[in-house]
């Protein structure tokens, strides 16, 4: 059976490629590429690279943005979701996780810059009642120095991402119970989550965290829009010097890559000893007895911090709207003076290509994950072979080392490995750059539903004359339908926001929405920059209205197929 | 339908990482029900697992099972011609209540639209098949399987603890239905449970595991 390749496979797809692109990262970075005149093995790349001004600095940025806005997005979930279960904020978040996850970084980075640039929209509200400013102040908030606005939006993304993993995980630890039981012992709801829930909560969704901490490190595209531009972060210095006509600073780059690398191990390093550290103290806050202090405050921080941080993201996706459908708009005015479809009857003609482009490689990356998942989720069932579910050591780990490792750390060295091989069929080598972190994401978002479905489904099944393959198509799909289709929202979703492999593996030839979108960010036309982000945002978004509303279609007769299996 | 069958359970063993779990040796006659009885833990489930086909692979077993002469212990599930009854229902949720039934149903049988039919308005239900299962209430989704199950012409028949979450009024309705049914096409049973009405009510021989 073909089945019993599928996990062999699937590991291979995504060790092998980030094998080799960090060795052909490590080898131009001591000087060893044949290609380019280099022969011989040496530490001019590093001495190159040191020397560049301000390297200092954007490491600092790099490591900085990756810790704080984790152990910031990282607490906002915990206390939201200690401080609001079960109330109608709770409800309401619930269900815009989902839409906000799907939100590319680059149309949330946007809105962002068009809510809080000194011409902003924020800027434009309190004007000039409040500021005084009858023009635009000469403020460097987007684009800091020290990548405040750049943390900002890592932490809008954030947010969802963790809360999403947060809420998968919940279940199994029967929070209710727990609860019930600590609020009888005399602990405030919001004090008893923290301690009998959260400590429990943590460990199931390390991997996740350290995905987190590992993509704020070495964010490319937010990076370009939000970030500081003397000197840009790491991974964007590292992506100038690769880009950079003369070929030699490729070195420098390849150098530049295994610090990038160096630079997330010591952030997800410092991250582990807080841990420690959290832990000692955390111990003996749960076990000193206090049952009711900093509940209030915890509580309204809970449902604050979360409600703020929605909010910024739906506003800036509406700034994002406005701008694109805005005629003339004087600085304090709120509102733009007229409205015009202009800009977007400009961009259609140039929106087609893009649009097919990235429909195209997000379907067909997101397929080849599907089949992938459901070959190896499959032969599972068969074999009765179950992995150990998030324990370290298991091979299911593999699954996050595609988002652990930082995209720039290897994946330039995967476009020297295909340069070598000399072929370069674009789309086809951009949908497997897409395929390696779709994969992961598809199959994290399948498995549980999968291992979770009722056996004795698939044994009617087959009591009743099916082979395994008829009960596989007959019974098992159609009844998972609706969390297949959510992973085929997710990974549509990761695909359309991908700018990294995109841009490297189609060597700048592939435009697609998210490429488009992020390129308009120099130039600085906030009109024709809306039309964009819009767009890029909206793709991802029709993904899951399918995704929730076909099942809803289907089974409007079957009521037994609502909830989910 | 009314051909005869034979089940022959023979030196069948189970154990779960070397722990002996049973031992048996028994055989089931046409329309003839065998009912198993033990407290939980005493391997009675594994014991269905292994005969249908499904035993997880932390177990091990040894012995033959037999139907109709043939040795069907290596056979997979779909192969063995052995129906199931679990406690819960099992109708697909995504087929219609005739749906559920064509699925029951093997390809090749002729006139299906009217067996289906005739089999929904032998246990009383004519006219449900568009009907939604999850519509029925908990005696009529359990009469729809068993019918699935008859559809399927199954040569044996594995019942789990299939009264156990009926309540008693329709447990003894249930009880005659489901043996009656049974007897009548004269499939040999095996049948689970820790009730012993259940067992009392099936008429066959009672096993007691420890």
């Amino acid at each position: 059976m073909m089945l019993r390749f599928a996990p062999a496979l699937i590991v291979t797809l995504l060790v092998g490629p980030i094998l080799a692109g960090l060795t052909m990262a490590a080898l131009p970075a001591f000087g060893y590429l044949p290609a380019l005149g280099g022969h011989a093995f040496s530490l001019a790349p590093w001495r190159e690279l040191f020397a560049q001004p301000g390297l200092a600095r954007s490491v600092a940025v790099s490591l900085a943005s990756g810790l704080v806005t984790t152990a910031i997005s990282l607490t906002v979930v915990l206390l939201f979701l200690a401080a609001a279960s079960g109330s109608r904020l709770d409800h309401w978040i619930r269900r815009l996780v989902s839409p906000l996850l799907s939100l590319p970084h680059a149309a949330a980075a946007f809105g962002l810059a068009f809510l809080i640039a000194p011409s902003g929209l924020l800027a434009r509200l309190a004007s000039p009642g409040l500021t005084g400013w009858e023009r635009p102040p000469d403020l460097l908030i987007v684009q800091d120095p020290w990548g405040l606005s750049l943390m900002a939006g890592l932490i809008l993304k954030e947010i969802p991402f963790l809360l999403l993993m947060s809420l998968a995980a919940l279940p199994q630890l029967a929070p209710a119970w727990r609860l019930a039981m600590a609020r009888s012992l005399g602990y405030r709801p919001t004090i008893a989550w923290l301690k009998v829930v959260a400590p429990s909560l943590y460990p199931l969704i390390r991997l996740p965290v350290y995905a987190v901490i590992a993509y704020a490190t070495s964010v490319v595209d937010m990076a370009l829009i939000l970030g500081p531009t003397l000197p840009p972060t790491l991974a964007v210095s590292i992506l100038t010097w690769f880009q950079d006509p003369d070929l030699s600073r490729r070195f420098m780059a390849s150098a530049g890559a295994l610090l990038q690398l160096g630079v997330t191990a010591a952030a997800l390093a410092i991250w582990w000893g807080l841990e420690r550290l959290v832990a000692r103290l955390g111990r003996s806050w749960i076990e000193g007895g206090q049952r009711h202090r900093g509940e209030w405050p915890l509580r309204a921080l809970g449902k604050g911090l979360i409600l703020t941080t929605t909010l910024t993201a739906c506003a800036g996706i509406a700034t994002l709207a406005l701008h694109s459908v805005s005629g003339f708009w004087r600085f304090p005015e709120a509102l733009p003076q007229a409205f015009t479809l202009l800009h977007w009857q400009r961009a259609l003609p140039s929106l087609a290509g893009p649009v097919a482009s990235t429909l195209v490689i997000a379907g067909v990356a997101t397929l080849l994950a599907l089949a992938l998942t459901l070959a190896a989720l499959e032969n599972e069932q068969r074999t009765g072979c179950h992995p150990a579910q998030g324990r370290l050591a298991s091979a299911f780990t593999l699954l996050y080392l595609p988002l652990i490792v930082p995209q720039i750390a290897f994946l330039f060295g995967l476009v020297v490995v295909v340069e070598t091989l000399g072929t370069r069929p674009q789309h086809a080598l951009v949908i497997f750059g897409h395929l390696l972190f779709v994969l992961p994401y598809v199959f994290l978002s399948l498995s549980e539903a999968y291992r979770r479905f009722d056996p004795r489904w698939s044994q009617v099944a087959l009591s009743l004359g099916n082979t395994p393959n008829g009960a596989f198509w007959r019974v098992r799909l159609p009844m998972l339908l609706a969390p297949l289709l959510t992973a085929m929202a997710v990974g549509l979703a990761v695909s359309i926001g991908q700018y990294l492999p995109t841009q490297l593996l189609g060597a700048g030839r592939v435009p697609t929405v998210t490429t488009e979108a992020v390129s308009l960010a120099a130039g600085g036309d906030r009109r024709l920059i809306g039309v964009w982000a819009l767009v890029q945002a909206s793709l991802p978004l029709l993904g899951f209205l399918v995704a929730v509303g076909l099942p809803r279609l289907l089974w409007s007769h079957r009521r037994g197929m609502r909830g989910s299996p | 339908m009314n051909d005869r069958h034979h089940l022959v359970l023979k030196d069948v063993q189970l154990a779960l990482d070397g722990a002996s779990l049973l031992t048996l040796d028994a055989e089931v006659g046409p329309g003839e029900i065998l009912s198993v009885m033990g407290p939980s833990g005493s391997g009675k489930s594994t014991l269905l697992a292994f005969v249908a086909g499904f035993l997880a692979p932390a177990f091990t077993a040894s012995g033959r099972v037999l139907l109709d002469g043939r040795d069907i212990t290596g056979l997979p599930a779909e192969r063995r011609g052995i129906g199931l009854l679990f406690q819960d229902p099992l109708l697909f949720p995504h087929l219609s209540v005739a749906g559920n039934l064509r699925f029951g149903l093997p390809r090749a049988a002729r006139d299906r639209a009217a067996r289906v039919e005739a089999a929904l308005d032998a246990v009383g239900l004519a006219g449900f098949g568009e009907r939604d299962p999850t519509t029925l209430s908990g005696g009529q989704q359990s009469r729809v399987a068993l019918m699935r199950l008859l559809l399927s012409a199954p040569r044996a028949v594995l019942l789990d603890e299939p009264f156990s979450k009926l309540d008693t009024a329709l447990r003894q309705e249930m009880r005659q239905l489901v043996f009656g049914r049974l007897r009548e096409a004269g499939l040999p049973s095996l049948l689970v449970t820790h009730d012993h009405a259940d067992a009392e009510a099936a008429g066959g021989r009672i096993l007691t595991l420890a």
